[in-house]
Parts: C-alpha cells; structure tokens; sequence
C-alpha cells in the first residue's frame, strides 16, 4: 500500500557544523555594522560614495545579510529541492572565502584604498561566491527535482556572482580603463543587480515556501511565482540594457513598474497564504518577518521619488539616495533577518542537541532557547534605531542619526545576546 | 486517524506512546499530525514495523523526528525489533490532522 524505498536516512538533512559558522559571523558583522553607523553615522549626510558608507554598506550587504541567506540556503535548499547539499567542503570553502574577503574589502574601503585591500577582499568575495554557486547548481542538478523555489535560489546566486564580479571590475576600473565610463558611474547598476537580482529575487524564493511551512497553509500558487519571477527578472535585464546601451533616464520607469508589479503580486501571494493558514496565532518571528515583507514598499516609494526627482531636475538627490540604501539594508533586509533567524536558528540548534531525546519526555521547545523578552525588547528597539534613523537621514540632523544609530547598536547586541543563548544551550535533564 | 494495522491492542499502545514525539516546529503529536500511517506486528519474528511520512521530504526536523518514533516504539514494546521506513506516497496532506490537532492549531 505505501511504498518504503526510503529508510530513514532519506531525511538527512546538511549538519549543522556547516551552517552555524555563517550565523556566527553574519552576528558579528551585525554588530560591527551598527558600530560603525554610530562612530560615522554624519557620512549619512554627505555623499553614498563616501568611505565610511561604502565600508559600512558592505558589511551589511556581504558580512551580515548575505552570510546568514547562504548559510540558512545551505540547509533550506535541500528542503526545497528535496535532495541533499552536493558537497559539505564547497560549503566550508564558501564561508572561509568570503570571510576573510569581507574584512580586506571593507578596510579597502574604509581607508579608500583601491589597491591591494579592495582588489584582495573582492577577489576573495568572488571566488566564495563562485563555490555557493557551484553548490547550488550541482545540489539542484542531482536532485532532478527542481521547483519554481530552487529556480529563485539559482538565477538569484548568478545576479549575485555578477554583482561581485562587477563591483571587482569597478575597483580595477579606479586604476585601469576596463570601463568606458568611471566607477560612480555604475553605481547603480552594481547596487540594484545586488539589491534586486540577489536579495529580492532570493528573499521571493524562499520566502514563498517558508511563510505557507511555517503558516502551516494550504495556499500555494506556482504560476504567479513564475510570472513574479519573469516580471522581476525582465526588469533588471531591461536596465542592464537601458544602462549598458540606451541611457534614457525616462525608460528606467519601465524597469521601476515592473519591479513594483513583481512586488505587489508577492504581496498578495503572502496575503492569500496568511489567510488560508490552519495555525491561528502568529509568533513574533513570525510577525516580524511579516512586517518585513509590507517593508519592501518603503524602498519602492523612495526609488519613485529618486526617479522623479532625477527626470524633473535632472540631478541626484542624495539625501533620498542615501535613505533608500539604508531602508533597504537596515529595513527590510535587516527586519526579515532579524525574525527569521529566530524561526531557524533553534532549530538547528534544537536538532543537535535534541534529536535523539525528544522520544522520553518533553523537550523545551526550540522557542524556548532564546530569550523572549530580550527578543521583543530587540524588536522596539530595532523600529525606534530604524525609524529615527531613516528620518535623520532625509532631515540630515546629525543628533537623530546619533540617537537612531544608537538604538541600532543596541538592537544589534540584544541579537548575538540571544544568537550566543542558542548557540551555547545546553541539553536540560528529562 | 486511520492507522493500518494488524494488531489493534498494540497499535493503541504504539499511539500512545508516540503522542508524545512532537513535531518541534509545529509543536503537535506525529499522531495528530497524520504522519503515522501504518504499523504492523509480526508476532513469530518479534518485529514492529511503522511506515510514517514528514510534512515534506528532507525536513529540516526529519531525522530527529523519525528517531524519535524509532525510540518511542522501542519503549513501547521493549522486547521487540524495530524498523522504521520513510514514504512520500501518498505524501503528506493537511487533511490528515486530526480534529484534535486542528483545534490545536485554531487556539
């Protein structure tokens, strides 16, 4: 009656020796993010291409979030393909390379050293990147189950692997013509194949499977994934045209429209989930990285008004530039982070410590492993540091980038207090 | 729930004893959950053998929760073999909660 070709090791998930390292140092970089945005938080009134943005961008975007989506991909990928991580060394690989990559590019550009630093910590990045993709693909290509979730995982890893290797090009390009153009000049180009191409399309993917899973609801609609998908993926091909060979500022609202229908649509996929879900209370992770998703609106509204400002008057306004960098790495990237973490991260933990002990009695709950209390004091005052911070940013009023910064650094340590909490649980007596 | 079995006395005893392996996540018995489908006893071979799924294949929780079943049953009856084997087909639906784990779910 029911076929048993499977035995138990059928469920074989990736160990977690391979993914707490990326939680460990995607903490830390968290941490040195919000210290640097309090010691240089008057660079937020100034310029995006200054140093101490610059330095402190990247270690948002590679150290903190990009290290925790890698390591959480290495053991949600398999979920989705249904098959296992293609190697455990490529894993390894990838998380040294970018670790040691991050901190040369960062003091590259913090001290604006183009040279040895930038070129050295880029190179790293990119060979690190270039091990996950590999990973990727062949755990992909050896499950001969792909889905419309793991297609969101790939095509998101090469828009970040062009990403990295622009951004290389770009530091060459301070000392070396590779580029008809000087680096400013594709600024954008490498932000947004980072910003959508990666984090957008990668946070779509696994947000479509996580948030039914944890809802526990029955929605799923793969055909308005693949049209999200192709919406998404067009617009930022039509910019890197637009960009590359027709520079016509008008034409980038094609790319904005598109981008925004892609979002919206996802919006109402959450929606549709939400209110087709068998579990009725909703966690506070859970809630966060909710919020997180009604978030993304913030930086579309923002990109809008950069857009208008820039077809009106035909310059920049930096001050919106400047916040809509910061609403999306310390906004939504950051809010879905912070919640996310806390629905995965004692799991992990809970199955190291718990796997073969929960049959004689009842264990703590993986919830349980952290600090609950910590947790909401964390989220207060994570959307105080945030709120203030955003408002200090288009006011340029240095004393609210201060005080938001400062809520920002303490959200950062309530994190890697309860991060380390899990971390360092140790099994209670049954 | 509709567990398959030969011996219903002793399939009761199994069930008991597995509403006590949760799903961690979910925070609800493998029985309420219908991941149990069906557990048969060989009485001359002293065997138990259970043929249970997951919410879906390779979840994050399935080794745990598979053994967890395995040790369960060795509790259970403490004199026997064990064997426990993973399918997919049919795979796991919500239909297959429980009322009670439905209500569970609806707090």
């Amino acid at each position: 009656m029911f076929p048993t070709g499977i035995d138990t090791n059928g469920s074989k998930t990736t160990s977690y020796k391979v993914v707490l390292p990326f939680y460990i140092y995607a903490s830390i970089a968290f941490l040195v993010s919000t210290i640097f945005l309090f010691i240089y938080s008057d660079a937020f009134t100034i310029h995006y291409f200054h140093p101490k943005a610059l330095a402190i961008t990247h270690t948002m975007a590679i150290g903190w979030a990009t290290m925790l989506i890698i390591g959480a991909s290495h053991q949600l990928v398999p979920v989705f393909i249904e098959g296992k991580l293609y190697s455990n060394k490529l894993a390894y690989t990838s998380f040294v390379l970018i670790a040691i990559g991050v901190p040369i590019l960062v003091y590259g550009f913090y001290t604006f050293n183009m040279h040895a630093p930038a070129k050295w910590g880029g190179r790293f990045v990119v060979l690190g990147i270039l091990a996950y993709l590999i990973n990727i693909a062949m755990s992909i290509i050896k499950s001969k189950r792909e889905n419309v979730h793991s297609i969101y995982v790939l095509t998101s890893t090469f828009w970040l692997l062009y990403t990295a290797l622009l951004g290389l090009i770009l530091v060459y390009n301070f000392h070396y013509t590779l580029m008809p153009h000087d680096s400013v000049h594709y600024l954008p180009l490498h932000a947004h194949a980072g910003i959508v191409g990666w984090f957008m399309l990668l946070v779509i993917g696994v947000a479509s499977r996580l948030i039914p899973m944890f809802l526990i609801s029955k929605y799923t609609h793969p055909k308005l994934l693949w049209a999200i998908y192709i919406l998404i993926n067009s617009a930022l091909i039509f910019y890197l045209v637009l960009f590359y060979f027709i520079p016509n500022k008008a034409l980038t609202l094609v790319s904005f429209t598109l981008i925004l229908l892609g979002v919206v649509l996802f919006i109402i996929y959450c929606l549709k989930a939400y209110k087709q879900r068998l579990r009725k209370s909703i966690d506070e992770q859970m809630q966060i990285s909710l919020l997180s998703i009604a978030m993304i609106l913030l930086p579309m509204l923002l990109l809008f008004f950069i857009i208008a400002f820039l077809l009106s008057v035909s310059e920049e306004k930096i001050s919106l530039i400047l916040a809509y960098g910061f609403v999306i790495f310390f906004g939504w990237l950051t809010s879905i982070i912070l919640g996310m973490t806390f629905k995965t991260l004692p799991f992990i933990t809970w199955n190291k410590v718990y796997h073969n002990r929960a049959a004689f009695g009842k264990t703590p709950n993986p919830k349980d492993l952290f600090d609950a209390t910590i947790f909401k004091i964390m989220c207060i005052s994570y959307l105080i540091g945030f709120t203030i911070f955003t408002i200090g940013i288009l006011s340029s009023w240095q004393i609210l980038l201060k005080i938001g910064a400062l809520f920002l650094m303490v959200t950062s340590i309530l994190y890697n207090f309860n991060v380390f909490k899990v971390l360092r649980h140790k099994p209670i007596q049954i | 729930m509709n567990v398959i079995t030969n011996n219903n006395i002793k399939c009761t005893i199994a069930l008991a004893g597995l509403e006590h392996v949760y799903d961690p996540e979910i925070g609800l018995n493998v029985v309420d959950l219908g991941l149990i489908y069906e557990i048969q006893f060989d009485e001359t071979e002293n065997t138990v053998s259970c043929t249970m799924t997951l919410t879906t294949q390779f979840c994050p929780m399935g080794e745990s929760i598979t053994e967890n079943v395995r040790l369960s049953l060795q509790a259970s009856f403490s004199q026997c073999s064990i064997s426990v084997q993973l399918t997919f087909d049919p795979p796991w639906s919500y239909e297959l909660i429980s009322e009670t784990g439905r209500q569970f779910l609806n707090r």
